[in-house]
């Protein structure tokens, strides 16, 4: 029971870092219709910078102003990269931000090097915040999970309770209503593009000192950050929070419990073969949940997409 | 990018050097290993140690056979096995009579086999393949051929170390295995399980898990299962980024025993670990850099510190190739009869730099050395490693470790 509880939090931990990475893609997709296969690079790219930041000014100068570095650098991307090849079509735009991530993983290997840097969490968040039956809770998980929920309302509040946020969501839907009133429709893409990629220099930064942070760190999430958004559905922002717990909690608990195939295949009635390595079922009985965790999502989004195509939370198709 | 350039220029430099000297007196030993791709770090410092040993131990000492120099020639192989076989060629080509690589079983898998397939065919310009880190056991036994020599202890040698050291420690009752699912995983499995049962049959191995190589974003749910196992210590094989983020988890999670390991040191790993990886992380490895043995040994680190500021002294068994191949030609008083060089090898003893004795197994062509458990710290360190005042200090030494351990090596000499 203890147990549970631990990987509860642990889960949550993952949940709300994959939220992070999520929530700004899936603003810049709803609006842009741009899948940017780049956005993990900017994650890469956060916490490159905060630890490039911390060696001389410390780790809380590097959060502040980490994020700031590449939601700039993201906003720039749309005005002069993305903007100029979206005349072409959204093909374009996919491989120029496929490329993009190429380019970024190449600099950041070039500038840092190949391995991985020392990057770690400051003196005042090491340690134990509490423990459970003694599994230890660290206490930069707890400023992790504060972090991102802080995060999380101040979006929540900017889309949903001011002026900025009613634009964004008119311009989500009907760009150029929007623009006829007036409004100046490609800054607020601009703007919406730095915001998610500073999203993803946040998730970088608090994220680097604990996955430790090495060239290949934004290809390992890549993929698992588009999942999400298709789970959550395109353009929700409660919808990428709720696929981001559920596919932290699904993966932590698959990892953490070893359930094995042969119990599910055996309480379901089938019988099993022996001797077992004579089998050409072999692979599929001795299969256990943690071999089997880091695909659980993808599996999930295959299950959304054919009951409901637009995402739990979508009103449209992805 | 930098360092790989730079190499790039290295080779093409040394190619047009060596075509310009044909005919002097150089002999070339081809460095078949990663240049470029995600391993060129560890490829690009173990060819930096590589021509420094060959300059400093071989050259500046008046060469072998009474002049002739060692010239390393750089082949990048990218970690391929498909890729090493057309680089072994272009070698060949060049008359290049020994091939020195390390990274990675399944690369020097396929080298073995090529090298054994070409000297059977080709008698009159044979090969000697020096394997300097390439730890899989089979290499040495069922699939050992005579031109084969390997240099570091092999998987099985180095888990016989670590378990007669886990042995003599009374508060270890318990102990989880866990590595990366592929056969260098499951063999330090199979060892480990073999090992303890015969040593300490009192030790319960609580866990014994394999995860996905390469892929786990976050080990916490690993460690949690580890500390709920109430393990006492930690046993992994896991190397890079595998290695960092188990430790990182599972002395975050608050997991208190000692980790003991395989290759948790140098590449970035021993600078990321710092502090929290301090009395923790125990790694089975020959060669000993701290304290110094000696002043040659200590002379040596700062030399090559001082060539290769942001380089690592951590493959110490690379001044043995060197130093063994010399004193071997120079024993056959040949450099193009290998087959006088390789029986020259075969049985030749020597006091290596870094302390203890060295004896190349007549039986196997496995080098016989003394194996050492060190430890992170920060504590009486000379030497560290990525420059971050961490290194690994001996905490104990297994004397010519697996000196009898048994092998199934039938070889066909020439």
């Amino acid at each position: 029971m203890d147990l549970v509880l631990v990987n509860l939090i642990d889960g949550l931990v993952t949940g709300l870092l994959l939220f992070m990475l999520s929530a700004g893609l899936t603003l810049i997709f709803s609006m842009m219709g741009v899948l940017n296969f780049a956005h993990a690079s900017f994650y890469m790219l956060g916490a490159y910078f905060a630890y490039q930041i911390s060696v001389y000014l410390g780790f809380w100068i590097g959060l502040l102003v980490a994020p700031l570095i590449v939601g700039v650098l993201g906003a720039g991307i749309e005005r002069y990269g993305l903007r100029r090849v979206h005349q072409y079509g959204h093909v374009p735009e996919l491989i120029f931000t496929f490329g993009l991530a190429l380019l970024i993983e190449e600099v950041v290997q070039f500038v840092w090097g190949k391995d991985q840097v020392p990057y770690v969490i400051p003196q005042i968040l090491e340690g134990a915040a509490f423990a459970i039956a003694g599994n230890t809770i660290p206490l930069y998980k707890v400023f992790m999970i504060f972090l991102s929920l802080a995060i999380f309302g101040g979006l929540l509040y900017v889309l949903t309770k001011t002026r900025v946020g009613m634009i964004i969501q008119a311009a989500l839907s009907y760009p150029r209503t929007v623009e006829a009133l007036g409004h100046n429709v490609p800054l607020v893409f601009m703007g919406v593009f730095g915001v998610g990629t500073a999203l993803a220099g946040v998730a970088g930064v608090i994220a680097g000192p604990v996955l430790s942070t090495f060239p290949g760190m934004g290809v390992v999430l890549g993929s698992i950050v588009f999942v999400t958004i298709v789970i959550g559905g395109l353009g929700s922002l409660g919808g990428a929070l709720f696929a981001s717990l559920i596919i932290g909690w699904m993966t932590t608990f698959a990892k953490a419990y070893d359930m094995r195939m042969e119990d599910l295949l055996t309480a379901v009635g089938f019988t099993k073969p022996d001797p077992i390595w004579d089998s050409a079922w072999q692979d599929l009985w001795t299969l256990t949940s943690p071999q089997v965790a880091d695909i659980l999502p993808y599996l999930l989004m295959v299950v959304v997409l054919i009951i409901r195509p637009y995402g739990l939370f979508g009103k449209r198709d992805a | 990018m930098r360092k790989t350039t730079r190499i790039g220029l290295g080779a093409v430099i040394a190619t047009l050097l060596a075509a310009g000297a044909a005919g002097a007196d150089t002999i070339k030993i081809a460095y078949i290993d990663p240049l470029s791709g995600p391993f060129a770090s560890t490829g690009t410092n173990g060819l930096h140690q590589y021509e420094f040993a060959a300059e400093t131990l071989v050259n500046e000492k008046g060469g072998v056979l009474g002049g002739d120099m060692f010239e390393i020639v750089a082949f990048d192989n990218k970690t391929s096995p498909k890729e090493s076989l057309v680089q072994l060629q272009v070698a060949i080509d060049q008359g290049i009579r020994f091939v020195v690589q390390g990274n990675g079983s399944a690369v020097a898998h396929a080298l073995t086999d090529a090298i054994d397939k070409h000297n059977r065919r080709n008698p009159d310009d044979r090969v000697l393949f020096l394997n300097y880190s390439a730890v899989d056991p089979a290499l040495t036994n069922e699939n050992c051929n005579f031109w084969h020599f390997r240099f570091d202890a092999n998987a099985d040698i180095k888990m016989d170390a670590l378990t007669d050291i886990i042995a003599t420690n009374p508060d270890i009752t318990k102990i989880y295995v866990i590595g990366q699912d592929y056969s260098f995983g499951k063999s330090v499995s199979a060892a480990a399980t073999k090992y303890l049962a015969e040593k300490r049959p009192d030790i319960e191995i609580v866990g014994n898990e394999l995860h996905p190589i390469g892929k786990v974003k976050d080990f916490t749910p690993y460690s949690r299962k580890i500390i709920a196992s109430d393990a006492d210590a930690i046993i992994t094989g896991n190397w890079g980024a595998d290695m960092l983020n188990l430790g990182k988890s599972v002395i975050d999670t608050g997991f208190d025993g000692p980790i003991y390991t395989y290759y948790a040191a140098a590449d970035g790993i021993t600078a990321a670990f710092g502090e929290s990886g301090k009395d923790r992380l125990r790694l089975v490895t020959e060669g000993q850099t701290n304290p110094p043995p000696n002043d040659t040994a200590a002379d040596y680190i700062k030399a090559f510190k001082a060539k290769y500021p942001d380089g690592n002294m951590s493959q110490t068994r690379i001044t043995n190739v060197m130093e063994m191949l010399a004193k071997a030609i120079d024993q056959a008083g040949t450099a193009t009869d290998v087959v006088a060089v390789g029986e020259a090898l075969e049985g030749m003893e020597m006091d290596s730099m870094w302390g203890g004795k060295l004896y190349m197994r007549p039986e196997d062509h496995q080098l016989i050395q003394d194996v050492l458990i060190t430890v992170h710290t920060d504590d009486d360190i000379q030497y560290d490693l990525d420059n971050s005042g961490y290194g690994q200090h001996l905490e104990s030494r297994v004397e010519m470790a697996g000196m009898d351990s048994p092998t199934t090596c039938k070889m066909r000499r020439p």
